[in-house]
């Protein structure tokens, strides 16, 4: 369980980190996965590129939106106080992922970047509709959340390109997370995003597929007046999860139902 | 491939070392080849605590930290916890409640408690649960545990 030998380097500015990305090159921010990924020996980069002193790739700035840089750890997200209301799913997400010690060091890019299907910060950023902000050598590019993930662990970031700050659009005015794991820290055997702007409901799920993603015919169902119960229940249609280990499709999907209505719920209360 | 490696300094437990460490070496793995070996190494991939060190203050995973992140920074093993013969409050209330069996996820616990009431002294009954479920016991069990750190909390307060 040691990590296979890499050549390290460590960024001293954004642009030296970008200098030195490329296929053979693994970002390191807070190792959090990678780390893992590395004891596992399921991924063997000959040099990772250490940005995790890059200050100036953190921070949270709450303004219309909410934009969070991506050096930004899970325990500041969770802690930061202009995060209430609107933007409350966020935290709560934040305070999903792993335990304590790993969020005093995980931070919100590598997260995104990552894109794991349990992720709770990747279900966010889909269902807040934001943008991922990357750079490269060559220049920068904003990547709707919605073309972001293309798979579980898969990305649209390019080889040569880094993350450096999700986008969140103004226009939430409510928001809750839940989800249920079997012991805290976890990842979830389901979990559900709600957003409420002006025009709707955003409804997202996670860990009930390949990536995150939205529960289209939930947010028309609700947009369109139905009760809360079948609201879920068609989010629970939305998704085509699948069995393993840690539960079956059925139970995912029933649980997708229960969490959609019990988001709801809590979303009309503090709305 | 040879095993690169880099000059590194930090402060252990209060006292700066330097070192040459392999750049693939975990912080875990560095604090115990300076003599802090009451840092367990468990799992190795993040999942039980045990190697739970504090850099710079806050609770981390030895194992999921590498060495060279760790340059320049504070780091606090459970050798540094106690002054002289005078255990730290967290310790003393573990030995009173006896909040330890075999001992190996001990020295995790006991720095992750101590962090929390440092930064959190008046943490909830539910944020103490919480954090404290972040690392593994196996022989124990959490209660002891958790009446350990009420009784530190409040010997603070």
């Amino acid at each position: 369980m040691k990590p296979p030998p890499f050549e390290y380097l460590r960024a001293g500015s954004v642009e030296e980190a970008l200098e030195a990305l490329d296929g053979e090159t693994k970002v390191l921010a807070g190792g959090q996965s990678l780390l893992p990924l590395l004891n596992y020996r399921l991924a063997r980069p000959a040099r990772l590129v250490d940005v995790d002193r890059l200050e100036e790739l953190a921070g949270i700035d709450v303004e219309d939106g909410v934009r969070v840089g991506a050096l930004t750890r899970h325990a500041a997200v969770e802690r930061d106080e202009q995060l209430a209301g609107p933007w409350q799913a966020l935290r709560v997400a934040a305070a999903h992922v792993g335990h304590y010690p790993i969020r005093t060091r995980g931070t919100f890019g590598g997260s995104i970047a990552h894109a794991d299907p349990a992720a709770e910060l990747c279900l966010a950023a889909l269902t807040f509709d934001a943008d991922v902000v990357v750079r490269s050598r060559t220049g920068t590019r904003r990547i709707a959340a919605a073309d972001f993930f293309a798979g579980p662990f898969a990305t649209a970031l390019a080889d040569d390109e880094l993350v450096t700050e999700i986008v969140f659009p103004a226009g939430a005015t409510a928001s809750v997370f839940e989800e249920l794991a079997p012991r805290t820290g976890d990842f979830a055997l389901a979990s559900v995003c709600v957003v409420q702007t002006a025009r709707g409901v955003a409804i997202g799920l996670g860990s009930v597929g390949p990536t995150p993603l939205r529960a289209r015919s939930a947010e028309e169902a609700r947009a369109s007046g139905e009760p809360v119960s079948s609201v879920a229940r068609a989010a629970a249609q939305d998704c085509d999860p699948t069995s393993d280990s840690h539960a079956t499709a059925e139970y995912r999907r029933a649980l997708v139902a229960t969490l959609v209505e019990r988001a709801l719920l809590r979303l009309e209360a503090t709305a | 491939m040879s095993e690169p490696h880099r000059r590194i300094d930090l402060v252990l437990n209060g006292e700066r070392r330097e070192c040459d460490v392999p750049v693939r070496a975990s912080l875990a793995d560095l604090v115990r080849s300076l003599g802090a070996t009451g840092t367990r190494v468990g799992c190795e991939h993040g999942v039980c605590g045990t190697c739970t060190v504090l850099l710079d203050g806050e609770p981390v995973r030895g194992c999921l930290v590498l060495a060279v992140q760790a340059e320049g920074r504070a780091v606090t093993t459970i050798e540094g916890l106690a002054e002289g013969d005078d255990l730290h409050p967290v310790q003393r209330a573990f030995v009173e409640h006896r909040a330890l069996q075999c001992g190996f996820c001990t020295p995790g616990f006991v720095l992750l408690a101590a962090s929390l009431l440092d930064r959190e002294p008046a943490a909830s009954e539910e944020r103490i649960v919480e954090v404290m479920s972040s690392n593994l016991c196996r022989c124990t069990g959490y209660a002891p545990i958790l009446a350990a750190v009420r009784a530190a909390q409040a010997e603070r307060a």
